[in-house]
């Protein structure tokens, strides 16, 4: 039976608390309903309270009590309900998480994982769609994940909760339930830092991730190119091998992120071609993404997302 | 200073609350001029109650010391800790060596206590990084973000408890960090989850040069322990007694599951810290009655009330603090050698590429940038 993303992201935590005691699962309405999108649906049950805990409507403490949870030896994963909540636990994020082993030079470490809900097309409040996984991946010392199909949801989040760093792990809500594949009951990891081909091609790489790797890879079967699509997954670390690689055959590329444009994250993967493969380039690299505006409500969400025509569009100019 | 709170609601109908209706008392033993209530006082050794006198004068020569080493340029920034001695003293004093203790950096002896080794604070107001690698030895951590660390403090006896851990975790802070949303959240935090946490808030009266009554408009930091249905006290930080009586309650009242919110009441005697000059805010008027309420001096008066101070020889007492503090220097002297591969490892568990790469280029330069050497700066001495 296909599975979901959401099916997956349930059954890698319900694998995974079997298999560690340790790892325990807490946020705002995880336990009692299993989350506002029941991720979370059906632990409390089989874990027990102990283990699968409501919390008070406190990202700060959510974020900071998994940095103590961590340090204690246990193996958190919270839950921030959506990624426009993320703010107020950034300084947790970055303050403490990313820095406790640097700090302590290894003596403490915060092993833990924080899940939230990102991107537009969800017809969300505001607040509840931003996508801004390039300021996370900013920081240094944490771990920056996004999957973008069931199979590779279940994978890395389980690699993420055996990370023995902090994961920031940003689903693409607007796929949460409209992405189905079979996903197996086999204990997998999907490595962190590793970029997956999706479809091999000569003429064009295209790079995205999340939500827009669907658009993308829609995109591209539209058009007459042979374009190698790229998944990022892990934004830090980032593969810089694969894309490299694709690059220096193709001799072009398009980066498609729904996040806004400027000091996005397609900046950073474009500053890495020109420092590797510059002399290989055909065409200049072209970025299609959000604007620099904060997404719209419900009724202009839509202009802001980057659909497969203007993906499409793109990859074609740059692949004449 | 009572605040104005009630004002104005006498006239009202409906049956507002406010401040007054919950005064707030301060705890003390020892009062101001050295007089107490035999029957207060806490059941210690002649041991204990001598060994209270020598950590406060620890507190204090370290940090006489610490701002002489500095204004010689062999220190970074640091703060005192003088005014604090009892506050830091009795808190520390009612801690075990399992217990965790996060801290602002005012609390010496009490990290001391724990086994921290006074050579690695001194190498922590260096700058070297190892340092927080022995405090984290000792469960100890200084944390530098005002206020952020109080909800890792939350996370860690939320760990304890769920892996029945008998100990506490003690965040202490200042008045300043009860502004943070931080603060607010950690501690209604730990009161949900019951976690064995003591939120101590040496109030020292100044954050930086924001006075308390500049800070919130509650009259005391204890009493916002009823908002978020924890157990509160207000103790006169300048009583190690009353402290460390305070303290032993609070880490019971911690371990059977109600965390604590425990404002000691001090004074900031000299700046926020070496930077900061407290002339520019406030009067002498409003300090010199603080120094006359010197902690130690208060403590030697019971000592001698109770007969305790033939056990007291100051002379030998400072004199051994001093050859301690010369041996600390000389081992943060001797700290080393460092390597450049310490900024790039520790960062997570397995180097990625990218890190790795970023090594090799710095020590790239370094080897082949002839005058590179010249511009790096490493100050103060270590």
């Amino acid at each position: 039976m296909p599975e979901t993303i959401i099916n997956a992201i349930n059954m890698a935590l319900t694998e995974e608390m079997d298999r560690d005691e340790r790892v325990v699962v807490f946020g705002e309405d995880v336990a009692e309903t299993g989350g506002v999108f029941r991720a979370t649906e059906g632990l409390k049950d089989k874990f027990g309270g102990t283990r699968v805990v409501d919390t008070p409507l406190s990202e700060i403490a959510i974020a900071g009590g998994a940095v103590g949870l961590a340090v204690f030896g246990l193996r958190p994963v919270a839950e921030i309900q959506f990624s426009g909540f993320l703010p107020p636990a950034f300084d947790q994020l970055v303050t403490h998480a990313s820095r406790m082993r640097w700090r302590t030079r290894g003596e403490w470490s915060a092993p833990l994982v924080v899940r939230t809900p990102y991107g537009a097309g969800i017809r969300a409040l505001e607040h509840h769609s931003e996508s801004l996984e390039g300021a996370y991946a900013h920081v240094p010392g944490l771990k920056v994940v996004i999957p973008s199909t069931p199979y590779d949801t279940k994978g890395l989040l389980k690699a993420s909760i055996r990370d023995p760093d902090p994961v920031l792990f940003m689903e693409p809500k607007h796929v949460y339930r409209s992405i189905r594949e079979d996903v197996p009951d086999d204990d997998y990891e999907v490595p962190i830092g590793e970029a997956a081909v999706r479809q091999e091609g000569e003429d064009v790489t295209v790079i995205s991730w999340g939500a827009m790797m669907h658009k993308t890879l829609e995109a591209v079967e539209k058009i007459d190119v042979d374009a190698e699509v790229i998944d990022l997954r892990t934004i830090s670390p980032m593969d810089r091998e694969t894309l490299v690689e694709s690059v220096k055959k193709t001799g072009r590329c398009v980066i498609v992120h729904e996040a806004p444009k400027s000091g996005g994250w397609a900046s950073e993967i474009i500053a890495t071609i020109n420092d590797e493969v510059l002399m290989y380039l055909e065409a200049p690299i072209e970025r299609v993404t959000g604007f620099d505006i904060p997404v719209p409500l419900l009724s202009m969400e839509d202009y802001y997302i980057p659909h497969p025509p203007r993906i499409a569009e793109a990859i074609e100019r740059v692949a004449e | 200073m009572t605040k104005n709170t009630s004002q104005g609601a006498d006239d009202l109908d409906a049956p507002w609350i406010t401040q007054d209706d919950l005064p707030v008392k301060k705890y003390q033993i020892i009062d101001e001029n050295g007089e107490y209530d035999p029957e207060d006082v806490p059941d210690l050794t002649t041991e204990e109650f001598v060994d209270l006198y020598r950590w406060m004068l620890v507190e204090k020569r370290y940090a006489e010391r610490m701002i002489n080493l500095q204004r010689r340029g062999e220190m970074g920034t640091v703060g005192s800790s003088r005014g604090h001695e009892a506050s830091i003293v009795g808190s520390g004093y009612a801690l075990n060596d399992e217990d965790y203790l996060l801290a602002m950096g005012r609390e010496t002896s009490a990290m001391l206590m724990k086994g921290v080794s006074l050579r690695d604070i001194l190498l922590f107001w260096r700058g070297i990084d190892d340092a927080q690698k022995f405090l984290a030895q000792r469960n100890c951590m200084i944390g530098i973000s005002v206020g952020g660390y109080l909800p890792v403090v939350t996370g860690i006896g939320w760990g304890m408890n769920i892996t029945d851990t008998d100990a506490v975790v003690t965040a202490h802070f200042g008045d300043g960090a009860t502004s943070t949303g931080a603060f607010h959240e950690a501690v209604n935090f730990a009161g949900v989850l019951n976690c064995p946490a003591i939120f101590y808030c040496q109030n020292n009266q100044w954050a930086i040069s924001t006075p308390f009554e500049k800070q919130t408009n509650a009259n005391s930091i204890a009493q916002r322990a009823v908002g978020y249905g924890l157990h509160g006290i207000r103790v006169d930080g300048n009583d190690v007694l009353a402290t460390y009586h305070a303290m032993n309650e609070a880490r019971e009242l911690a371990l059977s599951g109600n965390p604590v919110v425990f404002e000691g009441l001090t004074y900031r005697r000299e700046g926020h810290s070496t930077s900061d000059d407290p002339t520019q805010y406030r009067d002498r008027d409003e300090v010199e009655p603080w120094l006359e309420r010197d902690p130690i001096e208060r403590y030697e008066a019971f000592l001698k009330s109770e007969g305790l101070w033939d056990e007291v020889d100051e002379e030998a007492m400072v004199a051994q603090v001093d050859e301690e503090f010369d041996a600390a220097i000389e081992a943060a002297n001797a700290y080393g050698p460092r390597d450049i591969e310490e900024l790039f490892v520790y960062l997570y568990e397995e180097m990625p590429p990218e890190l790795e790469d970023q090594l090799r280029e710095l020590e790239r330069s370094l080897s082949e940038l002839d005058e590179l050497e010249e511009y790096i700066e490493r100050r103060p001495k270590g």
